[in-house]
């Protein structure tokens, strides 16, 4: 059997973006019910038959008729947007409005009008899954690690105010620019989550990668969206995700940067990232995806960790300090201080940090500590602070990675009381 | 070897996610490769729409619009006999996934 790589679900995003744009977003209720129903023949009918040879085509006229039955029953369909009268009269039309350069802008549209300033931006991500990765609210909720019932308002109050909306947002809008971060930012979240985040599956993190970097795609592709910081978003994504192989082994278990089988990172992701790069230096504008696009390209280009520029790379995180400053940033920039002076001077940077407070609910500042710690040769001071980050892991790949550096800490001598 | 009819009613039907529904059409795929591979599938039958008409003696109504135990299809399978068609219908996905059910009706001899 031919591998359908997420066909439902990626097609069930297609499918309601594109109807959405013809039912008018005041109707997405509607589009999800009749893209639903377009599912649920694929699953009655190909279980018997077997997958068509075309599956995705098979989906659309599915959908287009599941939509024409739809529209005949609601007694409404007057009040939709004029393209719905062209849909049921003319056969040809449809064709036209479903078609595949459609399609991909109606993505596009979807993605921006989930984007909505009105939306709050863990909603934006939240509602960007559900509605165009397919993922059901119980999806998103584990994606997030977090409780159904909490995703589940959220979406709905997302929804409320897309509907308010009436259509779908229109690409050449002047306040499209404007909006064009929001989206950036959204994909850049969704990403991190599948890439650092707390969820315990790893399975579902890459999901998560993975649509992050299909939807950025999307935006490299568009005329109007392939600015540099889409191309620098979708290098910084690419360059990461090249790593994902020597990061999780087989047995799900986390390898930190500097101690992975470099040899198994991804060169074709590598490649495309630095492909991207050179098509996002272009402008005046420098962003923060280019600045960290640009210390993964340096990882990545560096066979072995001593081959890092680490010089260099405390000059992108200073950089990111200043345009886009946060706890973490802060860290891993004293971290690769470290590398460039030593533990004791990382040390000192790590202890200095001003948002230190911010970062006390953070395992990985605590496992930074160890590292220093342990690299410097105090072994029980090392094995404190991994016990600190043990506590506040969030899965147990976090977990396990932590207690091997724990028993990387020489166990005290005797007589000691911890 | 004997003829079953394999007739399969649908369960609670809960709605599931598009990923879920692939999940599901996989299995019965694998499934009904698995009993075609044993040389137990003659004909795989067809799928059900959920709509149609119930005649009777005293009209014609439109139906059966049964929540559960609607037939949603059918399938014509060879099995040494009941006891073995029966085992061989425990494997079909509707029982797990729908808590659907498999009715074995044994073909009769002519």
């Amino acid at each position: 059997m031919e591998p359908l790589d997420h066909l439902f679900r990626r097609e069930s995003g297609r499918m309601v973006a594109a109807l959405t744009r013809i039912f008018g977003v005041d109707h997405l209720a509607l589009a999800e019910d009749v893209v639903q129903e377009a599912l649920c023949r694929a699953l009655e009918t190909w279980k018997v038959h077997g997958t068509p040879d075309h599956p995705r085509a098979w989906l659309m006229a599915t959908a287009k008729n599941c939509a024409l039955d739809a529209l005949r029953r609601e007694r409404t369909a007057r009040t939709f947007a004029p393209e719905v009268a062209r849909f049921l009269d003319e056969e040809q039309s449809i064709d036209e409005l479903l078609g595949g350069a459609a399609m991909a802008s109606d993505q596009l549209r979807m993605m921006f009008s989930c984007c909505n300033p009105r939306i709050s931006e863990e909603a934006q991500v939240a509602l960007v899954l559900h509605i165009l990765c397919g993922f059901s609210v119980g999806e998103v909720a584990s994606a997030f690690l977090s409780n159904e019932e909490t995703i589940k308002k959220r979406i709905t109050r997302a929804k409320a105010v897309l509907a308010g909306s009436k259509r779908l947002f229109e690409l050449t809008d002047a306040d499209f620019a404007a909006r064009l971060s929001s989206v950036q930012r959204a994909l850049y979240l969704l990403f991190n989550e599948g890439y650092h985040g707390a969820s315990a599956e790893s399975a579902v993190r890459e999901e998560l990668c993975d649509e992050a970097m299909r939807l950025s795609s999307l935006l490299c592709e568009h005329a109007l969206t392939a600015m540099p910081a889409s191309y620098a978003l979708l290098a910084l994504m690419c360059l990461h995700a090249a790593r994902l192989p020597a990061r999780l082994d087989a047995a799900g278990d986390f390898t930190l940067l500097l101690d992975q089988d470099r040899s198994r990172w991804n060169r074709e992701l590598v490649a495309e990232g630095q492909r991207l790069m050179d098509l996002s230096a272009t402008g005046p504008e420098l962003t923060a995806y280019h600045v960290e696009a640009g210390i993964a390209s340096l990882h990545a280009a560096a066979a072995h960790p001593d081959d890092t520029p680490w010089e260099t790379i405390v000059s992108l995180y200073d950089v990111l300090m200043r345009i886009r400053p946060s706890p973490v940033v802060a860290l891993n920039r004293a971290l690769a201080i470290a590398q460039r002076d030593g533990a004791e001077r990382g040390l000192e940077e790590v202890h200095g940090l001003a948002d230190r407070e911010r970062l006390k609910d953070y395992p990985f500042y605590w496992a930074a500590l160890g590292e220093l710690e342990l690299r410097r040769g105090k072994m029980d001071r090392a094995r404190e602070h991994f016990l600190a980050a043990l506590v506040l892991a969030r899965n147990p790949t976090e977990r396990r990675l932590l207690e091997r550096r724990i028993a990387d800490c020489r166990p005290p001598a005797a007589g000691d009381a911890r | 070897m004997a003829q079953f009819v394999f007739l399969y009613r649908r369960g609670q039907n809960a709605p599931a996610s598009p990923a879920q529904m692939q999940a599901r059409m996989e299995r019965w795929q694998a499934w009904f490769k698995d009993l075609a591979a044993k040389g137990h599938l003659k004909d795989r039958g067809l799928p059900l729409e959920l709509t149609g008409a119930v005649a009777t003696k005293k009209n014609i109504t439109d139906g059966p619009y049964a929540e559960k135990d609607l037939v949603m299809g059918y399938s014509l399978i060879e099995a040494r006999d009941l006891a073995h068609a029966s085992e061989l219908s425990t494997g079909c996905p509707i029982i797990a996934d729908d808590s659907g059910s498999v009715e074995v009706r044994p073909v009769m001899n002519m």
